[in-house]
């Protein structure tokens, strides 16, 4: 079906423009949480937090529990309070806008939700048209679309996005958007343009189901590393700006404190972990297939292990005296820089059995 | 589920004085068993095994970017060629065997030690916990991080009342598969306790226990087993002694008389290009192949073969062994005769490929020819044409246009010193060029079927058609392929899988079981109503515990068959967090003195300990 090539290109051109869209929206929408967490410190000082968290009393809310853990900088620390303040805020008239569900009632939103939710709904967009032409191309070669470095970046990115909006309805974490779109973007771009290459068959080494189950994996893995690395990065920003509130990157007052965060990079990558070491078996399995040896400290075989190994040190790092918190936060972010690294560098300048770049 | 604070590893006794300000710090000295236990406590500390950790991580980088003797030989050398400073500095810190090396080994061992040194313990610990009764219910319920309030009007109270209503309660968290226990509380309520998610710690010793199985299969396990190199052409067979091995490597434990007695036969080796899809024309898309066995019957002799194939994510699985289909070319069958006219070689003889295209070199050694020994450096072009440099090479990995080219040489082959030569490589230092580049005739050029004479009258050399009878231009058989198999044998292989899922298995436990409390109070007052309370506490911060509270609720309120308007309290005002119970209530916090598995190592400082910190 090889006429499905060119509608699946056109798709994935078609795709990171409205993706563009989607990050500058992002980019805006923090830009606009600068300014307004700007403006709500001149008109109250002593009430910016509070109506930050007000902001996010929609979610807190809807979470309970973890109400607390969405509040601004530090001031309101409960659900119920936080839609308190959110009432208390109607009824004051500029800062009724503040309240998501406002809107249903005709109020005008603030231009830094309305942006948001509109960058929100292009990235959905841009997902649809990304995943319709993994699916092309896929249907076009017959065969699963990750088998070489460009399908492997046209399929993480469109994996990486898709777990970006699934777990919109665990958490809200839209505020990582421009990350996700941004990373999202330059994976697909440096792919389509660098990495392109026609469909083909499958070498033999690769007819497999391990390709199916293997990879796939590793990409899903991947994606909740790098939320986390995202939530992490948030975290360290969070972590260094508190207790200053008015230094630059204001709109990280809009944005959960560095502990929350801490807590939901955590779960993002116990999860991510669970994923890798899956990876880690089941290539370990192929191998023993394909080359006749579960392990050989191939370049490839080395640096999965080594990101395996970073990350279980980040899980103990959590429960070890001193290593909470940003270092914590540190070792996830080195542990996602090593998974770009392995997909980067290693695939394209290191010397393996993994000769799969299809360049 | 993120972990509590009551499991951050816990503070150094010194520490822990100064900041009470009561014991001093100067320490007696340790003495040897002082200090033992001392190394002991550090090393099996979570900072340790952390360190220990990372460190691994970093110390697995420069096996990556240096080539491995293990994977990667003739990278080694090459290494070697292009840095002649640096290389045998490497060498000596063994980065060429980063992980067979003293330091790489010593990082792991010291991690396994410690592993070893802090699961112990644990599961000990965890065992008694395991036979541990659910604690008592704390005295003020509507403290806890999750707490619902249900008031019964005595119109609506069951028959039986309180003990009815706990009775209902403990069923329905045992069937939850909490564990439980009914307490009479002192003014008259009646409580159960209940607990769940042992498991949790279950998996967590479990996931580091398999850990120690994987390695110490992998370190043990692989000591029994082998793997050898063998190049069968089609039609050739094998029998499974070290002898026709091509290249072979034991195990430390490995006894010759474990070899597998067998015979296999390759009886033909079929490979497929891709031919339709211009943009991988010529790319190779199956090869197969098919092979026969023969193994020992009761009377140790071969019996009829059993036919089998051979693919390349399909291995054959011969008794202990696996075989594998690692690699394939061209064996074309040269006949070499002498100044005499007698057949002095003819054999298929097996060349390299070099490219996709299967451009492949090959040597023939023709030590019996007279009077002098012959040697040759051949290419062969499964499909060639000429390159605009003038160059030749192949387009096309099937045979269309088979062509041999031949460099002749002739002189001492140095095969009689005793000295091992790979058939591979022909050493040409002795030996006089007669015809290829640079001498007066040039490369001797056949297709199948040809024979050219070779210069100064030292003989010919004929270029056999495996297929003789086949129509004048089908050439497609005319050359006969060989693969090259790897034969394995791993006894550990399912050792490692085994544990690899238990691994998975307890992480997946240890991380996705929450381990949490409840507890349902009933107390009757004086007017006949019921008053309901339930509530949960969970280790570490638990998304979902506020919810399985007022589950529970819902459920018990369901099966006494009160009316749901008279129960008050599934709102989220009343489940929302409240500020955690104070310090003082400890019976009722997830603390170190009720969860024994907090402590990792036996060094640090005793729960009661910590706990009276917490208050400090
Ligand atoms: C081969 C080395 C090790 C690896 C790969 C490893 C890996 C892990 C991983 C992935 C976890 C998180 C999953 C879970 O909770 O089950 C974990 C947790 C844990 N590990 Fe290890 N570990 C190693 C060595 C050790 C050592 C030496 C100790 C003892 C000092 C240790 C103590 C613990 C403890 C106490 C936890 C639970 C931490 C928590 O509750 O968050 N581990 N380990």
């Amino acid at each position: 079906m090889i006429e499905l090539v060119f509608p699946s290109v056109v798709a994935v051109w078609s795709a990171m423009g409205i993706y563009t869209l989607a990050f500058i929206g992002f980019t805006l929408d923090l830009a606009k949480r600068s300014a307004w967490a700007q403006q709500q410190k001149e008109k109250n000082p002593l009430l910016a937090g509070e109506l930050a968290s007000a902001q996010r009393s929609d979610q807190a809310r809807s979470q309970g529990s973890v109400a607390d853990e969405l509040a601004g900088q530090g001031s309101v620390a409960q659900g119920s309070v936080a839609q308190g303040s959110a009432r208390r805020a109607a009824g004051s008239g500029g800062t009724a806008v503040l309240d998501r569900t406002s809107t249903a009632s005709g109020a005008p939103q603030p231009l830094s939700l309305r942006l948001e939710r509109i960058a929100f709904s292009l990235t959905v967009l841009a997902w649809l048209v990304h995943l319709t032409s993994v699916i092309l191309r896929g249907l076009a070669q017959g065969h699963v679309p990750w088998s070489n470095m460009f399908e492997f970046s046209l399929t993480s990115s469109a994996i990486i996005v898709g777990v970006f909006i699934a777990v919109q309805v665990w958490q809200n974490l839209k505020f990582l958007g421009a990350y996700i779109t941004g990373f999202a973007l330059i994976v697909l771009g440096v792919g389509t343009v660098n990495f392109y290459v026609d469909i083909k068959p499958l070498p033999p080494a690769l007819q497999s189901a391990w390709l199916v189950i293997h990879v796939f994996v590793a990409i899903l893995g991947t994606s909740f590393f790098s939320l986390g690395a995202g939530l992490s990065l948030v975290q360290l920003l969070q972590a260094r700006t508190a207790g200053v509130p008015a230094r630059a990157l204001r709109f990280l007052q809009t944005m959960p404190k560095a502990e929350v965060l801490e807590n939901l990079a955590y779960r993002v990558i116990v999860v991510g972990f669970v994923f890798w070491t899956f990876t880690l078996i089941a290539g370990a399995i192929w191998a023993e297939r394909a080359w006749g040896r579960y392990w050989g400290w191939d370049t490839k075989e080395v640096w999965t292990f080594i990101i395996w190994t970073i990350f279980a040190g980040y899980l103990h790092a959590r429960a070890t005296r001193g290593w909470r918190g940003a270092r914590s936060a540190w070792l996830a972010i080195i542990g996602f820089a090593a998974v770009m690294f392995n997909f980067t560098v290693v695939n394209l300048f290191f010397k393996g059995l993994h000769a799969y770049s299809g360049l | 589920m993120s972990r509590p604070s009551d499991h951050i590893d816990s503070r150094s006794p010194i520490t822990k004085d100064s900041a009470r300000g009561s014991a001093p710090i100067t320490q007696p000295s340790l003495g040897v068993v002082g200090y033992v236990r001392f190394f002991w406590r550090q090393l099996t500390s979570m900072r340790t095994a952390l360190f220990l950790l990372l460190l691994l991580a970093v110390g697995a980088v420069p096996g990556s970017l240096v080539p491995q003797r293990s994977s990667d030989p003739n990278g080694v050398l090459q290494y070697f060629t292009a840095n002649p400073r640096l290389a045998p500095i490497l060498d000596s810190i063994q980065a060429f065997d980063v992980y067979s090396s003293a330091w790489f080994s010593a990082i792991y061992l010291l991690l396994f030690i410690s592993l070893i040194g802090c699961v112990i313990p644990r599961s000990v610990h965890h065992f008694r916990a395991l036979r541990a009764k659910p604690p008592q219910t704390p005295a003020r319920l509507e403290r806890l991080e999750a707490y619902e309030l249900v008031n019964v009007a005595p119109a609506n109270v069951p028959a039986g009342g309180a003990a009815i209503a706990i009775d209902a309660a403990r069923r329905i968290l045992r069937r939850s598969g909490y564990r439980v226990r009914v307490f009479h509380g002192a003014a008259g309520d009646l409580s159960v306790s209940a607990e769940r998610g042992y498991t949790r710690e279950t998996g967590n010793l479990v996931f580091h226990t398999a850990l120690i199985g994987v390695l110490i299969s992998v370190g043990i396990g692989g000591g029994f087993g082998y793997s050898g190199q063998k190049v069968i052409v089609a039609g050739d067979s094998f029998a499974n002694v070290l002898l026709s091995y091509e290249s072979f490597l034991p195990g430390r434990f490995f006894n010759e008389t474990s070899l597998e007695p067998y015979r296999l036969s390759l009886d033909s080796f079929t490979a497929s290009y891709e031919r339709t899809n211009r943009a991988a024309y010529g790319m190779a898309i199956d090869y197969s192949a098919k092979v026969t066995t023969f193994l020992p019957d009761a009377s140790g002799k071969l019996t009829s073969g059993i036919p089998g194939e051979i693919k390349v994510n399909e291995p054959l699985r011969l008794g202990g062994n696996d075989i594998y289909l690692l690699g394939n070319g061209y064996a074309p069958i040269i006949t070499v005769r002498d100044a005499s006219g007698k057949v002095a070689f003819h054999n298929a003889v097996p060349f390299l490929p070099q490219d996709a295209n299967l451009t492949s070199i090959g040597v023939i050694k023709v030590p019996d020819a007279l009077p002098k020994q012959i040697g040759m450096i051949g290419f062969f072009y499964p499909s060639k044409t000429q390159l605009m440099t003038g160059a030749s090479t192949s387009n096309y990995p099937d045979l269309v246009n088979p062509v041999l080219s031949l460099q002749v040489y002739t002189g001492d082959l140095g095969l009689d010193g005793g000295i091992p030569r790979s058939v591979y490589s022909l050493n040409t230092d002795k030996l006089v060029k007669i015809a290829g580049r640079n001498v007066a005739t040039p490369s001797i050029e056949l297709s199948p079927g040809q024979t050219s004479p070779l210069p100064g009258g030292v003989g010919s050399v004929t270029f056999e058609n495996a297929t003789p009878k086949a129509p004048v231009n089908d050439l497609s058989k005319s050359v006969p392929r060989f693969v090259s198999l790897d034969i394995h044998r791993d006894p550990s292989q399912a050792w490692v899988l085994a544990f690899a899922i238990l691994v998975l298995g307890g992480l997946l436990t240890s991380l996705f079981i929450p381990r949490r409390r409840v507890w349902v109070k009933a107390s009757e007052s004086a007017d006949g109503a019921l008053r309901l309370e339930y509530a949960g506490l969970a280790r570490g911060d638990d998304p979902t515990l506020v919810k399985a509270v007022q589950e529970i609720a819902e459920r018990h309120g369901r099966g006494l068959g009160i009316p749901t308007d008279t129960a008050a309290g599934f709102s989220d005002e009343e489940s929302s967090a409240t500020e955690p119970a104070d310090a003082n209530s400890a019976d009722a916090k997830f603390t170190d003195a009720n969860f024994t598995d907090a402590e990792f190592s036996a060094g640090e400082p005793t729960v009661a300990e910590s706990s009276a910190d917490a208050r400090a």
